[in-house]
């Protein structure tokens, strides 16, 4: 086993300063640091600790624990080294008699108000306090309680007569994931300010003064649970005592070896270290090194892996003739032959483009890749599709012909350089957790944000953010309210014409410029149709056009449209016209949904595109495939995954392998998509669960997590992390594996021993891959695509020196309102998204203890819509629109505007898409979840329809006893 | 395949795009979406449509249909 060599990982004391070079004299070594670095940092960088307690390079220094002092020549007293920054010439003295007994003095009384039970304490071995006290030598502890004076100590609950100790406070074990232990609390504010300049969300705060100093979560009647807190975890890996402590390390102990790895939830893709003892995984640390999220983490990252040991793991192969009847326990062989059986059998009967697959955004590069190539080489056709039909499709189409890529342009290190970001149809404080404290951050130093969305989303106002403008849109109105901010720009004379000149199609841009100037486009013309006050939009897009560095980040919010493409193509207009590509702070960033939407997509998931969206009907193409793989490659788009389900309705599509993916909750209208799963005679899982979209499958395959094989994930920024094996397979195959052997059992022959060859395979035949290998990935830790001869350390930046496409091409945005239309039945607009606990479907996240913060769907109505319905907080109400109807409970709040309902798809009990119609964009088929008319009423509890449901998924879900 | 409404709305959807372009050969690029994105039966079931006279299709549709590829 050869894991990775993890680089440098000591705490640097202070963050890393950008500067004019300075030198100076630490302890008679010279070392020269960028000016503003503190002499902390100086020294470590020259390889010479200086104790602390109270720093950490992640934060600003604070100088409370006094640890740190050193002296200086020239100068007076102990300055603390942490907050004394470095000045040239300098010398140095980390380690004189004074400093050294100011240390142990210190020390002396951090320890004499701390228990000393450090063999039974959970942070034995991994406390800095210990370490501390160790690198001063603290020998001795002098002070004790006065004879008859009562205990002045916060950690002992009762004294010798049993008197309670007012000073002390039990452990809060409120949180799921850990425990919060004010006796051993030094009182060091790292945790504070963790939740404060790392995550940004401000739920901790030191209660009390001198003695009664206590760190608090939220108002003192609070417990964490109660708080703001998040859960980030941020204050626990702050910590330097077992205060906050992680539960499964005092369960489990210290772990004794780490792989660096990727998180599989979302599209940030944060480099977490797996901590481990053998193959017991102990936590998840977040990775300072990580270049996506510097040493961040998330609830679901940090903590929500527990579903990887549940007890509802699938770890047989298993089979069925009919959905009716129960499933049989078989070995590998036997359900492998039984699938390649009936596939080829299908092809026979009803034609060689009859089955299909759908490639997983949660697998890794290596996977989605074989996956598709099943279906060129070894099905001969395209039928191949993947989630990012139903999320981020429209991205592919409207940057592909504006800019000429898919490609987000950023990395996410660009906010840092931002001056105005406008978020559209995003969440990132729920969905996109880790770029949001990121970006909380930036806000904090004075960059302004516009937020486009119906819900007065967590940005628009919280501690310490308050957005410049937020433009409350009518869903479905995107396209209207980007295409007035064009209109102000251009009108205004806000663009920035040398760069259209230089950069774009300037005839284009003039047509363009015709169009968005009409009068029907202004703010005014369409403040009536988009809900958004005009005065508001204007300034929101004068506030773009001149504040500076100006960023869009944009979600599912955006894409999922019937105008999903159309408002893609807008936002590169305005990214264009005022000059916002190509340098750091700036940018058109999609946010990637699924931890490897980037990467399955860039895999050939897609019908019409090999990998490197390279269309099929490209003769040229074909033959780099057909020369590798010897067969013939399909010229004809082949089937997306809504077409799948109509063709398999009406009899023509009957077979698909299905991969990490859970269709039958995760796409719209279920209904249809439960009777196009019906009809078809093979339907194959390979999945971590049963599924819902199992509920209907004749061969389940077990899958692996994260956790249990090699690859590789792409993230939103188009950085390739590696995925590292830290167990092996519970079910005894990697997912890659799976694949090879029912490609083989087909008649593939194919014979990769490792990932690292699929991805060679790749880097052979994909010219932005060609310079990827997981050698490279060793060296460098990770890569953005292009990563080629061009760019052979990868691209942080695209469109540096001109478009992907050549000039950049404005394209007109007509407003085109949806067919999905309130009227008298059907008054009330529903839109969907996401909550920070959660992650899509619901499948790993609610088999953690996450479920604490969201065990069930709720309907978000406002207090105007509920109050004339007659529902109140918590009641059942049905909601039903045109497709469908089911029951869950309301929550009344004024978060989303009067007209507007919204809720979340997590949960299958309420299959939120039961609701969601088959309305899809343009362009790219993406479904329309944003925007359905519905109808809320009372109603006593779960529908006809759910019921049916459930009942159907627990007959579904039977499973033999395995035959002796 | 889809049902015919889904089908006509899908290829009016595109029509209806190409239609707010300045672009001189709207029809062509109303095809070449199609024969790009649409599986040869989504292709032969609209063809089939506009053979039966192509009712509720676009007119731009209509125009467009000598340059879908006929799937083979």
């Amino acid at each position: 086993m050869k894991d990775f060599i993890i680089p440098d990982d000591r705490d640097m004391g202070t963050p890393a300063k950008t500067g004019a070079p300075v030198s100076l004299s630490i302890d008679g070594f010279d070392v020269t640091v960028p000016e503003g670095t503190s002499v902390m940092r100086a020294a470590a960088e020259a390889g010479l600790e200086i104790p602390k307690l109270c720093a950490s390079d992640n934060m600003e220094a604070f100088g409370s624990c006094r640890l740190c002092v050193v002296e200086i020549e020239g100068r007076r007293g102990t300055p603390a080294s942490c907050t004394t920054p470095v000045a040239e010439g300098m010398v140095v003295r980390t380690q004189s008699g004074k400093v050294k007994k100011i240390r142990r003095g210190v020390m002396e009384l951090y320890i004499s108000d701390h228990p000393l039970d450090c063999l039974t304490c959970s942070a034995n071995g991994d406390c800095e306090l210990q370490d501390m006290a160790g690198m001063v030598g603290l020998r001795d502890v002098r002070y004790s309680a006065p004879e008859g004076g009562g205990l002045a100590n916060h950690f002992e609950a009762r004294d010798s007569s049993g008197e309670a100790n007012p000073e002390w406070a039990p452990k809060d074990e409120s949180n799921p994931y850990f425990t919060f232990d004010p006796s051993k609390c030094i009182v060091c504010s790292r945790c504070v300010r963790a939740c404060e300049e790392v995550q940004g969300t401000f739920a901790l705060t030191i209660e009390g003064r001198g003695f009664d100093s206590r760190v608090s979560a939220g108002a003192s009647l609070d417990d964490f649970m109660s708080s703001d807190c998040v859960s980030c975890g941020a204050c626990v890996q702050a910590c330097p005592t077992a205060t906050l402590q992680e539960k499964s390390v005092i369960e489990l102990g210290t772990p004794e070896r780490s792989v660096v790895t990727t998180c599989a939830y979302c599209g940030v893709g944060c480099a977490f270290k797996a901590e481990l003892n053998g193959d017991e995984l102990v936590r998840m640390v977040p990775y300072k090194h990580g270049k996506a999220n510097r040493g961040h983490s998330c609830v679901k990252g940090r903590f929500a892996y527990g579903y990887a040991a549940h007890k509802d793991r699938i770890l047989s192969p298993m089979i069925r003739d009919h959905v009716d009847e129960p499933w049989r326990e078989v070995g590998w062989d036997e359900a492998l032959s039984f699938a390649a059986r009936k596939m080829r059998g299908l092809q026979e009967t009803y034609g060689r483009r009859s089955i299909g697959v759908i490639t997983s955004s949660r697998c890794t590069n290596e996977e989605t890749y074989l996956v598709q190539k099943l279906a060129r080489q070894v099905f001969a056709n395209n039928n191949t599709d993947t989630c990012a039909r139903v999320c981020h499709s429209p991205t592919g189409y409207g940057l592909g012909q504006t800019l000429g890529t898919s490609a987000g342009t950023q990395d996410f290190d660009s906010v840092e350089h931002t001056d105005v970001a406008v978020v559209i149809g995003a969440n990132p404080t729920d969905a996109h957790p880790v770029f949001a404290s990121r970006l909380k951050k930036r806000l904090r130093e004075g960059a302004k944000v516009i937020v486009i969305d119906p819900r007065r989303i967590d940005l628009v106002k919280s501690a310490h953010v308050e957005a410049a403008h937020h433009l409350p849109l009518k869903p479905g109105t995107n396209v209207a309210v980007v295409t007035a901010m064009a209109h102000t720009i251009v009108t205004e004379g806000l663009m920035d014409e040398a760069f259209i000149r230089e950069r774009c199609d300037w005839d284009e841009f003039m047509e363009y410029a015709e169009f968005v100037s009409d009068p029907r486009h202004s703010p005014e013309a369409t403040e009536m149709l988009t809900g958004v006050p005009a005065a508001d939009l204007r300034a929101a897009a004068r506030l773009f056009a001149t504040g500076g560095n100006g960023a869009i980040y944009y979600g599912l919010g955006v894409t999922e449209h019937s105008q999903g493409s159309t408002t893609v193509i807008g936002i590169a207009n305005l990214a264009m016209m005022t000059g916002n590509v190509g340098r750091p702070g700036v940018g058109v960033n999609p946010l990637r949904g699924q931890n490897n939407v980037q990467g399955s997509c860039d895999m050939g998931s897609f019908p019409h595109e090999l990998p490197g969206y390279r269309h099929v009907k490209n003769p040229d193409v074909r033959e780099v495939y057909e020369d590798l793989w010897g067969v013939k490659i399909d010229d004809e788009p082949g089937l997306r995954i809504p077409n799948m389900l109509d063709a398999a309705v009406d009899g023509s599509f009957k077979g698909l392998y299905c991969q990490g993916e859970d269709i039958l909750q995760s796409d719209p209208d279920t209904k249809h998509v439960a009777a196009g799963l019906a009809a078809m005679e093979c339907v194959i899982v390979h999945d971590l669960f049963l599924n819902e979209t199992a509920n209907y499958a004749h061969v389940f395959l077990p899958g692996s997590t994260f956790l249990e094989k090699d690859g590789t994930f792409t993230n939103a920024e188009r950085r390739i992390n590696r995925v590292r094996k830290v167990m092996a397979p519970r079910s005894g195959y990697a997912d890659w594996e799976v694949t090879q052997l029912l490609a083989n059992a087909m008649g593939g022959e194919w014979a990769y021993q490792h990932p690292s060859e699929i991805m060679d395979e790749i880097a052979a035949t994909t010219p932005s891959f060609s310079g990827v290998s997981y050698d490279l990935l060793e060296e460098k830790g990770s890569v953005q695509w292009p990563c080629n001869e061009a760019h052979p350390d990868g691209t942080p930046l695209m469109h540096v020196d001109g478009f992907v496409r050549g000039k950049g091409r404005f394209i007109v945005t007509e407003y085109v309102a949806t067919e999905e239309k309130t009227g008298p039945r059907y008054p009330l607009l529903l839109t969907t998204g996401r909550i920070l606990s959660q992650y899509n479907v619901g499948a790993q996240t609610r088999r953690t203890d996450n479920v604490i913060w969201h065990d069930e769907d709720v309907l978000e109505i406002h207090p105007h819509d509920a109050e004339v319905r007659g529902v109140k907080e918590g009641d059942w109400v049905k909601l039903a629109s045109r497709i469908g109807d089911t029951s869950l409970r309301a929550k009344v709040t004024d978060r989303v505007s009067p007209g507007v309902v919204y809720t979340t798809f997590h949960h299958p009990d309420t299959q939120a898409n039961v609701i969601t119609s088959d309305f899809s964009d343009w362009a790219t088929n993406c479904p329309e979840y944003k925007v359905t008319a519905v109808q809320v009423s009372p109603s006593n509890g779960p529908t006809d329809w759910q019921e049916d449901y459930a009942a159907q998924a627990a007959r579904a879900r039977r499973i033999l006893p395995a035959a002796q | 395949m889809m049902s015919p409404e889904k089908m006509i709305r899908m290829a009016n959807q595109i029509a209806t795009f190409f239609h707010s372009q300045p672009s001189e050969a709207q029809a062509d690029r109303v095809a070449d979406h199609i024969n790009d994105f649409w599986e040869p039966r989504m292709r032969r079931q609209l063809l089939d449509h506009i053979a039966q006279g192509g009712e509720g299709l676009d007119p731009l549709v209509l125009d467009a249909a000598q340059k879908l590829r006929t799937p083979v």
